[in-house]
């Protein structure tokens, strides 16, 4: 099918400060990819093929955050030629784990960590997307869940919403019958307040929840964290439990700041 | 059934009997010992059911494949209260010496995923087919249900079954259903089913219902009493003697210190209409900014019917219409055009509430709460229905001030 008679939607993947897991997450589609492959013309995505059509693309799905002038200005070109933009992962949607600078200073960090700190040029924060340009969907998740990646892409080109819950993790607990790690063994657990979609994975291997999805919809977090407290964990463990993929996300923001030993600023 | 009602056990049992009145004397009831308990699961069993019960996982006790009553668990007991659950062992010979386990018999008869039905498109056609995998599967005995879940399947025989919505998938388990209930001796810390009138004596909806003795005497045993022609016939062939006076005076004795032993009150008289009238009380207030409208209440409840449909295709032209547990605690639950009309958690808990003690009575003329206590145990931070309607009686008329929203 030549370039001009391809009617397909195109879509464009693309790349910010992040680990490539999630944009990996359509390579790991497999069976349902060839079939994504049929149903759009991939037009970008560096991971599956060097070869890149100039835009304007249908649609775009943005991995990582805004780190460096560059991709500050970068991401500005992208939303130029993206017809709609979804952002995937927690680096996209929240600033990802490398968000933790903004709880600090990136000055100090870079004069530790590197021999030459004056090589290094970036922004004193990682922010969202959404935080630079108009965000058409959010797809969360550290990575994303593929079969979510499928359901945003169809939807997103059927232009329909995408049937994506954000309730509480407990709910996907609940429907694997999975024993409340909580109450019953005092397990520190993010899942009350944190987004489903990984199908409750770590309580499923008795693990408390990790909050991967970011906030559920109205996450009560001071409730849970005054429970966690109550059950004997440090202010201070209560703090990091917040500050993790999705510490730049406002609640877990708020509450993770709430619990810092130190004075908040 | 208007607000007045006596809330008693013949209005919310279940069926097979819910038109017979409550029997809870067991004037002919049959000891089964041990060996008894041993025959009965064999018996379902041979007659092509599949036997589940309750087994020891993950800490908690829970319903599962009972392949014979090694699996049960003997001598573990629970210690419940708000927002806590601990099991342990004991040297104790009884097999049900707890109340009861996070999950509840509606997982069986509801299942929290399922696929209403199932088409298949080929050459511009779709045949449709029902996508339920009960229809392939053998009938459910369920051994060791508590009188208040009993009472809870009678509640979703009206909201889901031949008494209400008619939903197939649910008729279907329900009606192969073998229900053994086992009588309540040790209530938890949660527990307040004697305040609704569901236990902790079996009244009816069961097909068998045991107690069981031990400790008094006369010996580890079990009275056993036939709710239905399919239940007398399973005991015909059990092995047993007719019950004598100490039988029944242990049952009795140990009913009454189950009945005292309640960890929960909830005074319904009135409750219905005491609701109705205080859905501006700022107890809601006060109670949402606890509450993490997570839906773990909702998810464990036994009653608890709501789902929701999402339609999916695949690449080869199967389509399938999936139904899933939902909670009244989402955001979504409530979006009609424009919104969410529940948007504050506060009005959320307050839907919840009001539902399951006021304004199930006007939808299904029962209540909606069994007393079992589930909600109170496996909310994470412990919140307590009993204690909301308590506290909502004590300053009946407050009003909330403007904070909140809709």
């Amino acid at each position: 099918m030549s370039a001009a008679s391809d009617r397909r939607p195109t879509l464009a993947v693309w790349k910010f400060a992040s680990c490539d897991g999630c944009q990996l997450s359509l390579l790991d589609c497999e069976e349902e990819l060839l079939a994504v492959a049929g149903a759009v013309h991939i037009a970008q995505f560096t991971e599956m093929s060097r070869a890149a059509v100039e835009g304007p693309y249908d649609l775009s799905l943005v991995e990582g955050s805004i780190t460096t002038y560059e991709d500050a200005a970068r991401i500005q070109e992208v939303r130029r030629a993206s017809h709609r933009l979804v952002t995937i992962g927690a680096c996209a949607t929240a600033g990802g784990i490398q968000g933790l600078r903004n709880f600090a200073s990136a000055g100090e960090y870079i004069a530790t960590v590197y021999a030459r700190p004056d090589y290094i040029s970036t922004l004193a924060t990682s922010t969202p997307i959404a935080a630079h340009v108009p965000v058409d969907f959010e797809l969360h998740g550290c990575p994303i869940d593929r079969h979510q990646l499928l359901e945003v892409i169809l939807a997103q080109l059927a232009g329909r919403s995408p049937r994506i819950p954000s309730h509480s993790v407990c709910q996907e607990c609940k429907a694997r019958d999975t024993v409340c790690l909580l109450v019953s063994r005092r397990a520190p657990c993010l899942g009350p307040v944190t987004r489903a979609g990984c199908g409750a994975l770590c309580p499923a291997v008795d693990r408390g929840c990790f909050g991967c999805f970011g906030p559920a919809e109205t996450a009560n977090t001071a409730s849970l964290a005054g429970r966690l407290l109550e059950d004997g964990a440090r202010r201070v463990d209560v703090s990091r439990l917040f500050r993790t993929f999705n510490a730049g996300a406002p609640a877990f923001r708020e509450e993770s700041l709430a619990n810092e030993p130190r004075p908040t600023r | 059934m208007g607000a007045s009602s006596p809330w008693k056990a013949q209005h919310i049992a279940g069926a097979p009997n819910d038109t017979a009145p409550a029997r809870t004397d067991a004037a002919d009831a049959t000891v089964l010992d041990v060996e008894g308990l041993v025959t009965l699961l064999e018996v379902l069993a041979r007659r092509g059911y599949r036997v589940l019960g309750p087994r020891v996982r993950d800490g908690a006790i829970v319903h599962g494949e009972l392949s014979s009553v090694a699996d049960l668990p003997r001598g573990w007991h629970d210690a419940q209260s708000p927002g806590s659950y601990r099991i342990e062992h004991t040297d104790d010979e009884a097999f049900f010496a707890w109340a009861v386990g996070p999950s509840s018999p509606k997982r069986e008869v509801f299942p929290a995923r399922s696929v209403a039905w199932r088409g298949r498109v080929s050459e511009g056609e779709v045949a449709f087919e029902d996508g339920d995998a009960a229809s392939e599967q053998r009938p459910t005995a369920l051994v060791g249900a508590r009188p208040c879940e009993a009472a809870a399947l009678g509640v979703l025989d009206r909201v889901l079954g031949d008494r209400g919505a008619g939903d197939p998938h649910f008729l279907k388990r329900r009606e192969g259903a073998f229900l053994v209930v086992v009588e309540c001796a040790t209530p938890s810390g949660t527990c307040f089913c004697d305040s609704m009138g569901t236990g902790p004596a079996a009244g009816n909806g069961f097909d068998l219902a045991l107690t069981e003795l031990a400790g008094d005497g006369g010996g580890h045993r079990f009275l056993a009493r036939a709710g239905s022609e399919i239940g007398a016939e399973v005991l015909s062939c059990l092995p047993g003697r007719p019950a004598d006076e100490a039988d029944r005076a242990a049952r009795t004795a140990l009913l009454e210190r189950a009945r005292t032993s309640m960890g929960r009150v909830l005074d319904t008289a009135g409750l219905p209409a005491l609701l109705a009238r205080n859905v501006e009380h700022p107890r809601f207030d006060e109670v949402a900014e606890r509450c993490l409208a997570c839906g773990n209440c909702t998810l464990v409840c036994p009653t608890c019917f709501c789902s929701t449909v999402e339609d999916a295709s695949d690449v080869a032209g199967v389509l399938e219409r999936r139904r899933s547990w939902s909670s009244c605690f989402d955001l979504a639950h409530s979006y009609l055009h424009g919104g969410p009309v529940r948007a504050s958690t506060m009005s959320r808990y307050r839907q919840w509430m009001t539902h399951k003690l006021s304004t199930w009575w006007d939808q299904f003329e029962t209540s909606g709460c069994v007393g079992c206590g589930r909600c109170i145990t496996w909310c994470p931070v412990g919140i307590d229905i009993t204690e909301e309607a308590a506290a909502i009686r004590r300053s009946d008329g407050a009003r909330r001030g403007r904070r909140g929203g809709r």
